[in-house]
């Protein structure tokens, strides 16, 4: 998050834009760079692994490989998906030392993908909302509404998950 | 040399370096002249062997060290010089200074320098004393079959080795360069004279420009020398190049033999015979006309005759002695079978190998995904092809696994060398007796126990057994036996390290847990628990820290090793009489028979191995309603559990259900899972689940079924535990 915020100081005046896929989760608006993006697929049957929290939905086959898949709406808010016919799930690929990692989202809606200039990302606010700050790397304003910008780094962060299942578990 | 060379040569230093190790740990018994013999003959060989490699590759510092080693090992090979078990200590070490050398010259260092340099020249110093002990003997006494041939008396003048060469045709296509044998043979001697054979060059319009066509008559100065060492220079071209050595003072019938062999014209051969030196004129004659009257019984009696008669004459005319052909024959044969053994390994890339083996897990799938669909048509000639398949895929599957599967034979062995010197720094007398070490186990496998097992085999010497004084106070043997052994079992690989020595002592345990805070006054704990606590993090009993083993570092790490293999450890002791420590391992860590299971709406892998039966849970047997989780089995009480109260699902209370119960027993504990629907055999493709369930325990992975669902694979043996857990504790039930 920190090299995030360099990164717009160094970049200022300089209008440097990103690609965003946004999607919505709890009638909130959510970014995510597209990099660390592979693929987004219709919501498939998920099996669902024992013994684990909540917020782990289970295991995908996606062709071959077993993918795990998280609902981001209970982690963030508390909240889980609601399964309708425009649930997806987005396949995430994240490098975490040396692993090269997939995990699923699974997201209400998904809607486009955007340009985002940097210069209309702020920081995050201390947000009185009921969502974990930790994951979030800046504000965007985009058409008058707010776009929570996800830190995939972060939001996929393994350790973050081990620990928290090995609490709950 | 190309860098495919060099790692050829890299990996070829690995194996005959350990080969020497081994040669060395054997040359314990120094009373057993025959077997020392041997021993030392082989260590001259694979000495011999890497000097000659490393010659080819100009890896000078390697050469030599090994020059001076091998010169030693020629001493006492030849009897001039006696083993004792200080020499044998003294090639260990070269033989651990070499495995330096060989690692720095393939990573490019071309001098040697510092701590390094100090070693090499300590030693070089150290083999040089016995050297020097000797060098008022003549070396070149060497009574061996080949110098036999030699002969003061009847012999040609010729002091030098004469070698005629003949490359394949195919030689410098397969990658070799004459030229590097050739300058090879400066190092052991003296090129005197040098004639090049361009005989078999074709015409122009035939000839092409990567094939080999020429020879070479070569007179090789060389009197310290003796046949094999010069054999052994041509080593890696042997296979497709016709190489003759006639040694020093050879009789006249060996080079008449040689110049019929040779594909040269004979008169032509006779001159340059004459210009090597290594005949005079007056020989020729005399071998031109020996020859003539070859050719005569050749048009006599027929060329097979006549091939049989050149023995035969030689015999009569007593030149060589029949028993030495006899012995040479021999020697021949087993060289021959020796090689042809080595032929039978292949060195393959162990990511192609890896690929190989993905690509069938995917294809058990894949046959899996069909079966369903032929099921589906229910059409015989489908099925019966389908059959056909099925049973195809399953040798392809065993075969492609049994690749990567090797004897843990190596991996022990290597314990010989530590016991050997551990025991001795503690001045304890230990014998390690091996077991089993054709055990046949995945090479990943072999690769992360080796550090477990040093571990527990360290403990065994440094904790387990005694000091001799105190042994024979104890009336045991002074020398104490460590015991490694391995073997299968139900589909796991049980390792065991044992020992007998004084055991585990349960008190000391206890209190240096109290002492730690593990455990609190007043616990209640069984052997099995007590002995787990030398697991723990953090936890050692010894008073002193050694350099061996005390910081309780080892053990935890060796706990965590095992456990990453899907494996178990178990510890069994009686005080006083020993300890022994049992490993299971899965078998492989790929591809495994399974057994289907339903859980609510899940679907269960669990290894088909560990199950020891199924059976219909009778209702009336059902102890659980009282409020225990044990039911009786044919008198034997089993613990069971519900896998749908264990999973969070809802137990199936309709009437008229079935309720199966499966009983697995896994390191000698038997449990019982109840499950909702048996679904029978399937060949499963674990795959792992992902960072984010490391901390899951009772799942160890994940496969796709037939039918592209994901089912889970249940871990037994940390399944086992919690149903045991459960049964013992109520309370975890209930919160689970």
């Amino acid at each position: 998050m920190q090299e995030q915020v360099q990164s717009i100081e160094e970049t200022e005046g300089l209008s440097q834009t990103e690609q965003y896929l946004t999607f919505q989760m709890i009638d909130k608006s959510y970014g995510l760079e597209i990099l660390n993006i592979k693929e987004i697929i219709e919501y498939a049957e998920v099996t669902e692994v024992p013994m684990t929290p909540d917020f782990i939905l289970g295991v995908i086959n996606l062709r071959g490989r077993v993918v795990p898949v998280i609902d981001l709406g209970l982690l963030f808010a508390g909240q889980p998906v609601i399964l309708t016919r425009r649930t997806s799930i987005i396949i995430l690929e994240v490098k975490n030392s040396d692993l090269q990692l997939e995990i699923g989202i699974a997201v209400d809606v998904v809607n486009e993908v955007i340009d985002i200039n940097d210069n209309d990302i702020e920081p995050s606010p201390s947000l009185g909302d009921k969502i974990n700050t930790a994951f979030i790397s800046g504000m965007a304003k985009v058409d008058k509404e707010f776009l929570i910008l996800l830190n995939v780094e972060k939001v996929m962060s393994v350790d973050e998950f081990t620990i928290i299942s090995s609490i709950q578990a | 040399m190309t860098d495919e060379g060099l790692q050829v040569f890299s990996d070829e230093a690995e194996d005959l370096l350990l080969v020497a190790e081994k040669a060395l740990l054997g040359l314990d018994d120094l009373s057993n002249k025959e077997e020392t013999a041997e021993g030392v003959n082989d260590l001259f060989r694979t000495f011999h062997t890497i000097k000659g490699a490393a010659g080819l590759f100009a890896l000078n510092s390697v050469v030599e060290f090994t020059h001076v080693v091998e010169s030693v090992l020629g001493d006492i090979r030849e009897g001039t010089l006696p083993l004792d078990k200080d020499l044998v200590s003294l090639f260990l070490l070269s033989r651990d200074h070499l495995e330096v050398l060989v690692d720095s010259a393939l990573n490019g260092v071309v001098e040697i320098s510092g701590a390094i340099k100090t070693t090499d020249d300590a030693l070089i110093e150290r083999l040089n004393y016995y050297l020097g002990l000797n060098s008022v003997l003549d070396k070149s006494t060497t009574p061996t079959i080949e110098n036999a041939e030699q002969s003061d008396n009847d012999g040609v003048e010729n002091q030098n080795w004469h070698i005629s060469l003949r490359y394949g045709i195919h030689a410098l296509s397969n990658g070799m360069d004459p030229i590097s044998f050739i300058s090879y043979l400066n190092k052991i001697g003296e090129i005197k004279s040098i004639i090049i054979m361009g005989d078999a060059i074709p015409v122009w319009s035939e000839f092409e420009a990567e094939n080999c066509y020429l020879g070479f008559e070569i007179a090789l100065y060389a009197p310290n020398s003796n046949k094999a060492e010069i054999e052994d220079v041509f080593e890696f071209v042997q296979d497709d190049c016709k190489i003759r050595i006639l040694p020093p003072h050879s009789y006249i019938e060996s080079y008449i033999q040689l110049i019929e062999q040779l594909p040269e014209k004979d008169l032509r051969l006779g001159d340059i015979l004459l210009a090597c030196g290594a005949l005079t004129k007056l020989e020729i004659d005399g071998v031109l006309n020996i020859q003539d009257v070859m050719i005569d019984d050749v048009t006599v009696s027929g060329e097979d005759i006549a091939k049989s008669r050149l023995g035969d004459i030689a015999v009569e005319q007593k030149v060589v002695d029949q028993t030495i052909i006899d012995a040479a024959i021999n020697k021949q044969t087993t060289n021959k079978l020796n090689r042809n053994n080595e032929q039978q390994t292949i060195r393959v890339n162990a990511g192609k190998l890896e690929n190989l083996v993905n690509l069938v897990g995917e294809l058990v799938i894949g046959t899996a995904n069909a079966e369903i669909s032929a099921i589906r048509l229910a059409d015989p000639k489908m099925n019966e092809a389908m059959e056909n398949l099925l049973r195809l895929v399953e040798e392809v599957r065993d075969t492609a696994l049994g690749l990567r599967m090797m004897p843990i034979g190596e991996t022990f062995s290597r314990f010989n060398r530590v016991v050997r010197e551990v025991s001795r720094d503690l001045g304890k007398e230990i014998d390690l007796c091996i077991t089993g070490e054709d055990t046949e186990l995945d090479k990943t496998l072999i690769e992360k126990i080796g550090d477990p097992l040093m571990h527990l085999v360290r403990n065994a010497i440094d904790h387990g057994i005694e000091l001799p004084e105190e042994r024979i106070a104890l009336g045991k043997p002074a020398k104490g036996v460590v015991n490694l052994d391995a073997f299968h079992e139900s589909g796991s690989i049980v390792i065991r390290i044992k020992d007998d020595g004084r055991g585990l002592q349960k008190e000391k345990l206890l209190s240096k847990a109290l002492q730690n805070g593990l455990i609190q006054e007043g616990q209640q704990l069984t052997d099995q628990e007590i002995y787990q606590l030398i697991f723990t993090a953090g936890f050692s009993t010894a008073d002193q820290v050694s350099n061996l083993s005390g910081r309780g570092v080892g053990m935890d790490v060796v706990r965590t090793n095992i456990e990453s293999l899907r494996g178990t450890i178990e510890i069994t002791s009686e005080q006083g009489i020993g300890s022994s420590i049992t490993i299971r391992l899965p078998l492989t860590l790929a591809i495994i028979d399974g057994f289907q299971i339903r859980v609510g709406d899940g679907k269960y892998i669990v290894p088909l191995d560990i199950i020891e039966e199924c059976l219909e849970l009778d209702k009336s047997l059902d102890g659980e309603s009282k409020g225990a989780n044990y039911l009786n089995l044919r008198g034997e009480i089993l613990p069971f559990m519900y896998l749908s109260d264990l999973f969070g699902e809802k137990r199936n209370v309709s009437e008229g259900h079935r309720d199966d119960i499966i009983v697995v027993k896994c390191g000698g504990k038997k449990a019982g899972f109840v499950v909702d629907e048996l679904l029978g055999e399937h060949q499963t493709v674990i795959k792992p689940l992902g960072e984010i369930f490391k901390n899951l325990k009772g799942i160890s992975g994940a496969t796709i079924l037939g039918s592209g669902e994901v089912a889970m694979v249940i871990d037994t043996p940390a399944m086992i535990n919690l149903v045991i857990n459960a049964g013992n504790d109520q309370s975890v039930t209930s919160k689970l």
